[in-house]
């Protein structure tokens, strides 16, 4: 019965679907801010990959949101968990291969994530893929049963350092220029590793942000016993 | 070329039906994790490099691990 | 041929954006519909990088390399994307964490069996 419903609901919301969808042309250009950024962003930010140009200077602020909002959900996921503090968690021991792997891949990991996030405006990656990579990292290094945990307080302060960050760079854009994240950094000689302005600071910056921010997740996540 | 897009899109509507009819939590979240990998090689094809590794690391490795220290603290299988 | 050529990505994004709808509807058990959470989260990241195509464009990235002719695909959807992904990973996140909760308290992940108990 509930099966049937649905499927009738569904097929509604499908007919919906097609009627409002197939009137959106396939590979057609539909904004012109798109083209702007595109032919513009160059010279405006100095940034080589647009995606970064948009995401840091022309959303910046919007961004800002979007890691808030990454922000109150960690902080949410802790108070619902109820964790009381640092307690170990019982494991089975993992066995010598992973262990001893995950000893060497792990710094390589991390070393693959920073070189993402720092690249950002050159090539593809940023601060929210390499701060996701840097997560993954610590999730293999769960896996690989380290006894060792990282501090909670050091995550948490990277993550507030770096949110620190973002917003103090903002602001400074605000006394200056006139505006939240106004580019007060000259653009720099394109294509090289420091151009680009403030981007390279704030990807840094929200690199730190998500990495810490996920990883604390899946440490509270695997922590909670009891 | 569109003839490789087509299948992967099959393939990936084959996983989601499968993450919607399994039993076992754990091989439901195996299928949704190939979801996920085949949306980053779709994003990859739509010219979206950013967003395809962004995927591929959320898709492959987070989500799948997260689920995974869920249903071990719950149930695996789902009556 | 042109059918598919013009929509097989929305197909695949809006089959994945059904059955996850689906999934969260018929199933009872609060796992299963998290899953049917996660697919519909890809199907709607699909469907707006595929709005933002543009026919033979390439990634919005400037290189040394002589560009040609070629436009770019269109930037704006693929940072909004981008972020996206990353939240949603955040709310799974959240979303299992009440259900781990929810398991704790009533030793079910049972829906109707939930409902029942009431507390």
């Amino acid at each position: 019965m509930r099966k049937i419903i649905s499927v009738l609901l569904l097929s509604i919301v499908a007919v919906g679907i097609y009627l409002s969808v197939s009137h959106i042309p396939f590979g057609a250009p539909k904004t012109k801010v798109g083209g702007h950024y595109v032919e513009q962003g160059m010279e405006e930010t100095g940034a080589a990959n647009m995606v970064t140009s948009v995401v840091v200077i022309y959303r910046g602020f919007d961004t800002l949101g979007e890691v808030t909002v990454l922000f109150i959900a960690a902080v949410g996921l802790a108070a619902v968990l109820g964790i009381a503090g640092q307690q170990g968690f019982p494991r089975e021991p993992a066995s010598f291969v992973l262990r001893n792997a995950c000893v060497v891949i792990f710094p390589l990991i991390l070393l693959c994530g920073t070189y993402i996030f720092a690249h950002g405006h050159l090539t593809p990656g940023g601060g929210f893929q390499g701060g996701v990579v840097i997560a993954s990292a610590f999730v293999l290094s769960y896996l690989g049963g380290r006894e060792r945990r990282i501090s909670k307080r050091l995550f948490g302060s990277v993550e507030s350092l770096a949110g620190l960050v973002f917003v103090t760079t903002g602001l400074i854009g605000l006394a200056v220029g006139g505006y939240f994240l106004s580019r007060i950094l000259p653009n720099g000689r394109p294509y090289s590793l420091l151009s680009a302005g403030i981007i390279p600071i704030i990807y840094i910056a929200i690199g730190f942000k998500v990495g810490s921010e996920l990883a604390g997740i899946i440490d509270n996540l695997i922590e909670e016993t009891k | 070329m569109i003839l490789i897009v087509s299948l992967l899109v099959l393939l990936m509507l084959v996983g989601a039906v499968a993450a919607c009819v399994f039993k076992d939590l754990l091989s439901a979240i195996i299928a949704a994790a190939l979801v996920s990998l085949i949306a980053a090689v779709l994003f990859y094809f739509l010219q979206a490099p950013d967003v395809a590794m962004a995927e591929a690391a959320v898709g492959a490795a987070l989500t799948t691990a997260i689920f995974v220290v869920a249903i071990r603290r719950t149930n695996r299988y789902e009556q | 041929m042109t059918f598919l050529e013009n929509y097989v990505f929305y197909v695949g994004a809006f089959g994945l954006v059904l059955i996850g709808l689906f999934t969260i509807l018929v199933k009872r058990n609060l796992i299963k519909a998290i899953i049917g959470l996660a697919i519909l989260d890809t199907g709607v990241n699909l469907f707006l990088i595929s709005v933002g195509y543009l026919a033979r464009g390439t990634a919005p990235i400037y290189t040394r390399a002589e560009q040609g002719a070629q436009p770019m695909v269109d930037p704006v959807p693929q940072a909004l994307v981008l972020t996206a992904i990353v939240i949603g990973v955040a709310v799974l996140a959240l979303a299992l964490a009440l259900a781990i909760r929810l398991y704790r308290h009533y030793g079910t992940l049972d829906l109707r069996k939930i409902t029942e108990q009431r507390w």
